[in-house]
C-alpha cells in the first residue's frame, strides 16, 4: 500500500522546520501502509501539545481530546469496538505529566492499543518549560536554576507494572523506528513506544547529535521476556538503550476480559436491544 | 401504658448501629408488606461509617400511595441503646417504642410509651444474637397483618444465597418474632387499620437509583465508566451487575477524569455512554463537559447530590449542584438538565436523556440526590415500550463530521461504519473536524453549536401542574421535593394552592413565566442555602419568587415541614 493514502491534503502543519515530529509522522505512515492498515479502520487519538496535533496530518479517524486524557479515550474506543486499530499519540508532557495517572492505570488495564510518546524532554507548545522527562539541571524560563526534580522514567514504570510491550526509539533513525513501531502496532495488548526526538526550537541541550551520541541499540542477546534484565536496561542513563525492552507473555487484554465479548465478538454498536430482557429485569422488581 | 390505635397510615422507624443489619430488616419488612398488598415507602438516613453510629430507616405503610418522608414516628423499633436519643426530636408521647428491655432499663416509663421485648435473649436461645433483627422484623410484620407464608417467602428470598441451614434458622427466628407480634396484638396494645389493595402486590418495589438505572438501560446505555462516590455508587453497582445481560461495558476508572473521558471515547465509537458521580467527583469531570460540548460527542451524566462544598456530608442529601451542572465546562455550548422527582419520571427521563444526548450531541444531566436515590416505594409497572432512537449515520467517503446545518445538528458518524472518516477535535475546527484558527469559521461553529439549543428548547419537558389551574398560591419545587410537596398539598385540601413541579430545569420551559405570573403568591422549596433554582428562574424570566424555603442541613423536607410552611405562608 502506498503511504500517500495517509496524506491529508492541504494540511496546515504547525510544526517548526526540522522538528523530530516530521520523521515520526513519516515513519508512522510507512509502517501503517506496510501493514496494509486502512484509514477507515484506524483511529488516531491524542491529547494536547505539538505531538497531539499529529493525527490531523494523517488520514484516519481522529479523536484529538484534552491534555493528558487521551489514554482513557483510546481504552474506551477499543472496548466498544475491538475491530478498530487504536493508536494513541501524544508528547511527554501530555502522557507522563498531565496524564500520569492514566498512564499508570492504563498499563494495568492493558487495552490492545499502541501508545506512541514523543519524548523531546521539553514543552514545545507552551514554549520551552521543563517536561517530566527533562534532565536535572536543565534550565528554562520557569526552572531558572535548572530542573531539580528526578526525571520521569516511563520505561522503568511500565516494566514495574508488567506492561505488555515496552520499547524506546529515536526519531532520527527511521528504519529502526519503523521496525519497532510495526511490532508495537502488531502486538496484542498495550504497547508503549517512547520515541526520543529533538526539539530544534526549545531544547538546545538534547539535540539530534546529543541523542545520537547518548543512545545505543539493545542487541540480540537482550531477552525481552526477562523482566529484571529489562528493568536494569530501563534505568541505564549513561547511555540510553533503544529497542524493545520488555514483553509480557501474559497478555490478556482489557477487551478480552469484558463480559460483553464472552460469546459475541461484534462491536457494541451492532448489538440489538433486548426488550425482553429489560421486561424480565423489571418484572424481577416485583 | 396506653392503647395505640395507629390508623390507616403508619410510620415505623427502625434505628440501630451501622453493621447491625438494619438494612436487611428493612428489606424483609418492606418486601413482606408490599407483597401482602400494602402501599409502602421507606427512606434511610445514615452516618458515614461502616460500623457504629446511629442509623435509621423509616417505613411507611398506608391505605393510600405514599412516596415521601414524614417526621412523625408511630412505632419506633429501637435496636440499640442510642436509638431513642438519636431520634429524640421526632419522638412524642404517641410514639410507641418497641425495644429490648436490657437496652432501655433507664428509660423513663412516664415520658416514653415503651414496650419491652426480650429480643436478644430469644435470639441467644436460638443460637446467636444475630437473629434478634429477624425476630424484630417478625413482630412488626405480624402487627401489620402480613400472612405468615408471605413473610416466610421473603426471608427465603433474602437469605437463600447463604444456604438452607441459615435460611431455616432465620425462618424460625422470624416465626418467633411473629408470636411476639401476636401477643402484642392480642393484648390490645397495638391496633393497625391499614387497608390492603390486591393490585399493589403485583406492583414493582424499587428505589430511586434502580428507577434511573432501568431508564438508562431502556435508553440503550452500552458503556459506563465511573469512580465510586456516595450517593452515586449504587447506580454504578446496578449497572455493573447487569452489564453482561445488556451488552454493556462497565469500568471502574482510576479517577473521575478518566471516567468521563472514557465515556466520551465510548460514545464516539458508537456506544451510548454514561458516568455517575457526586458533586466533588463531578467537579473533576468538568473539563470534559466542555470537551463534549466542543466535539459534539454526547455524554449522559448522573449526579447524586449531597451537601458540599468539598467532601461535605457524604451520606446526606442536598440540591446544591444545580449551578455546578449548569455552568460546568469552559466556553458556551448547549446542555440539558433533568431532575426527576418520582420513579416514573426517573425511568422516562433517564431513557430520554440518552435519546436526546444522541440526537443533540451534547451533555445531558440527570440530577438526583441521596434522598431520592435511596427511597423505596411500590410503583406500577413502567411502560417499557422500546424508544431507542437511532441517530448514527453510515458515512460516505466525503463525510464531514461538522457539516453546517440549519438546525445545528451535524449527522454523526462513528469510526469503522461506512467509508468516511470521523475526525473530532477539542480545538476549534472546520467542517471536516481539523483544527483551525480561522476566525470566520470560529463564528460559524459557535453559532452552529448554539442553534442546537433552540431545537432543544422546543423539546423541553414542561413543568407539571398538580392541583387547580385557577390557583392563588403557587408552590414551586424540583426533583426530589416532589413527593413531600405533593403529599402536603393533598393534606391541606386547599384548592387555591397548586404545585408546579419542574423535572427539566434547563433549558427552562417557555411556559414558566406565564405560570408564575398567574399566581398571587409564590413559594419555592429547595434543599440548598441560596435558592439556586429560584435564581435560575429569575435569570431566565425576571420573576422573583416571593418566599424561598431553603433547607441545607442534609435532611430532606418532611411532609409536615412543608405543610407548616404553607400554612404560615397562606395565613391558614
Amino acid at each position: 500500500m502506498d503511504p500517500k493514502v495517509f496524506d491529508v491534503e492541504d494540511a496546515d502543519v504547525a510544526w517548526c522546520p526540522g522538528c523530530g515530529n516530521f520523521s515520526i509522522l513519516k515513519t508512522l505512515k510507512e509502517s501503517l501502509s506496510e501493514m496494509e492498515i486502512t484509514p477507515q479502520e484506524l483511529v488516531m487519538v491524542s491529547g494536547v501539545g505539538q505531538a497531539g496535533k499529529l493525527p490531523h496530518y494523517i488520514k484516519s479517524n481522529v479523536f484529538n481530546g484534552l491534555h493528558g486524557r487521551s489514554l482513557p479515550v483510546s481504552t474506551a474506543i477499543k472496548a466498544v469496538n475491538p475491530e478498530l486499530i487504536v493508536i494513541n499519540v501524544s508528547g511527554d508532557g501530555c502522557t507522563y505529566g498531565e496524564g500520569g495517572n492514566h498512564f499508570i492505570h492504563n498499563i494495568r488495564r492493558n487495552p490492545d492499543i499502541t501508545n506512541i510518546v514523543h519524548n523531546n524532554m521539553v514543552y514545545g507548545l507552551t514554549k520551552g518549560q521543563a517536561s517530566p522527562t527533562s534532565q536535572r539541571d536543565y534550565s528554562t524560563p520557569l526552572q531558572i536554576e535548572g530542573v531539580a526534580l528526578e526525571p520521569f522514567n516511563p520505561l522503568a514504570i511500565a516494566i514495574a507494572l508488567k506492561a505488555s510491550f515496552v520499547a524506546r526509539a529515536f526519531s532520527g533513525d527511521i528504519n529502526q523506528t519503523k521496525e519497532i513501531l510495526k511490532k508495537a502496532i502488531k502486538h496484542k495488548g498495550y504497547a508503549l513506544i517512547d520515541i526520543f526526538q529533538p526539539c530544534v526550537t526549545f531544547n538546545k541541550v538534547n539535540t539530534y547529535q546529543w541523542f545520537k551520541n547518548n543512545t545505543y541499540y539493545l542487541d540480540e542477546s537482550h531477552d525481552y521476556y526477562n523482566r529484571e534484565e529489562a528493568f536494569k536496561r530501563a534505568i541505564e542513563t549513561e547511555k540510553y538503550p533503544l529497542g524493545i525492552f520488555y514483553k509480557n507473555s501474559d497478555n490478556v487484554t482489557f477487551e478480552e476480559s469484558l463480559s460483553s465479548y464472552k460469546t459475541d465478538k461484534s462491536p457494541l454498536y451492532q448489538r440489538d436491544f433486548h426488550e425482553d430482557k429489560l421486561n424480565k429485569l423489571i418484572e424481577s422488581m416485583k | 401504658m396506653s392503647n395505640n390505635s395507629l390508623g390507616n397510615d403508619v410510620s415505623i422507624v427502625l434505628c440501630g448501629e451501622a453493621g447491625q443489619g438494619i438494612q436487611t430488616v428493612e428489606t424483609i419488612i418492606v418486601k413482606a408488606l408490599k407483597n401482602s398488598g400494602y402501599n409502602v415507602f421507606s427512606t434511610k438516613e445514615y452516618m458515614s461509617r461502616v460500623r457504629g453510629g446511629e442509623n435509621s430507616t423509616e417505613i411507611r405503610v398506608s391505605s393510600k400511595r405514599v412516596i415521601s418522608y414524614v417526621n412523625r414516628i408511630d412505632i419506633l423499633l429501637a435496636l440499640s441503646e442510642g436509638a431513642v436519643q438519636h431520634l429524640e426530636n421526632r419522638i412524642t408521647s404517641k410514639t410507641l417504642i418497641i425495644g429490648d428491655e436490657m437496652h432501655f432499663k433507664s428509660l423513663s416509663k412516664e415520658k416514653y410509651n415503651f414496650i419491652g421485648v426480650k429480643f436478644l435473649e430469644m435470639a441467644k436461645e436460638m443460637g446467636s444474637a444475630i437473629f434478634s433483627n429477624v425476630i424484630a422484623a417478625g413482630a412488626i410484620v405480624c402487627i401489620l397483618d402480613v400472612p405468615k407464608a408471605v413473610f416466610e417467602s421473603c426471608i427465603n428470598d433474602i437469605f437463600t444465597s447463604k444456604g438452607k441451614k441459615i435460611v431455616d434458622k432465620d425462618i424460625a427466628a422470624g416465626m418467633k418474632g411473629y408470636e411476639v407480634g401476636m401477643e402484642l396484638v392480642d393484648s390490645g396494645r397495638i391496633k393497625v387499620e391499614v387497608e390492603k389493595d390486591s393490585d399493589v402486590g403485583d406492583e414493582l418495589l424499587l428505589d430511586g437509583t434502580i428507577a434511573v438505572g432501568l431508564g438508562c438501560i431502556a435508553g440503550g446505555c452500552k458503556f459506563m465508566a465511573s469512580y465510586p462516590m456516595t450517593p452515586s455508587t449504587p447506580l454504578q453497582v446496578f449497572m455493573a451487575a447487569h452489564s453482561e445481560e445488556f451488552d454493556m461495558v462497565f469500568e471502574q476508572a482510576e479517577d473521575e477524569i478518566a471516567a468521563i473521558n472514557m465515556g466520551l471515547g465510548g460514545f464516539y465509537a458508537g456506544a451510548r455512554s454514561m458516568v455517575a458521580t457526586s458533586g466533588s467527583g463531578f467537579a473533576l469531570m468538568e473539563e470534559a463537559v466542555g470537551l463534549s460540548g466542543m466535539i459534539e460527542t454526547p455524554i449522559v451524566i448522573y449526579i447524586g447530590q449531597r451537601p458540599g462544598p468539598a467532601v461535605g456530608l457524604p451520606t446526606r442529601t442536598s440540591q446544591e449542584d444545580l449551578n455546578l451542572a449548569l455552568y460546568s465546562g469552559p466556553g458556551e455550548f448547549p446542555r440539558i438538565i433533568f431532575a426527576p422527582g418520582n420513579f416514573k419520571d426517573a425511568y422516562e427521563l433517564s431513557q430520554r436523556a440518552f435519546n436526546l444526548a444522541d440526537h443533540y450531541q451534547t451533555p445531558v444531566f440527570i440530577l438526583s440526590d441521596q434522598y431520592f436515590a435511596d427511597i423505596f416505594y411500590n410503583q406500577p409497572k413502567f411502560d417499557i415500550e422500546s424508544k431507542i432512537e437511532d441517530h448514527i449515520v453510515k458515512t460516505n467517503p466525503d463525510y464531514e463530521r461538522y457539516e453546517i446545518t440549519d438546525n445545528g445538528i451535524s449527522p454523526r458518524g462513528i469510526p469503522g461504519f461506512g467509508d468516511g472518516l470521523v475526525v473530532v477535535d477539542s480545538d476549534e475546527h472546520d467542517q471536516m473536524g481539523h483544527l483551525t484558527e480561522n476566525l470566520d469559521i470560529r463564528i460559524k461553529m459557535v453559532d452552529k453549536r448554539l442553534r442546537k439549543l433552540k431545537e432543544i428548547e422546543m423539546e423541553t419537558v414542561p413543568p407539571e401542574l398538580l392541583g387547580n389551574s385557577g390557583y392563588e398560591t403557587l408552590v414551586i419545587g424540583w426533583g426530589s421535593t416532589y413527593g413531600p410537596i405533593k403529599e402536603a398539598l393533598s393534606n391541606l385540601e386547599d384548592d387555591k394552592i397548586s404545585f408546579l413541579y419542574f423535572k427539566q430545569l434547563y433549558p427552562l420551559h417557555h411556559s414558566t413565566e406565564k405560570s408564575l405570573n398567574k399566581a398571587k403568591k409564590t413559594i419555592i422549596f429547595e434543599n440548598n442555602a441560596q435558592g439556586q433554582f429560584s435564581d435560575l428562574i429569575k435569570l431566565k424570566t425576571g420573576f422573583e419568587i416571593e418566599k424561598k424555603v431553603l433547607k441545607y442541613n442534609g435532611m430532606p423536607f418532611s411532609v409536615e415541614e412543608i405543610e407548616d410552611n404553607l400554612k404560615a405562608f397562606t395565613g391558614g
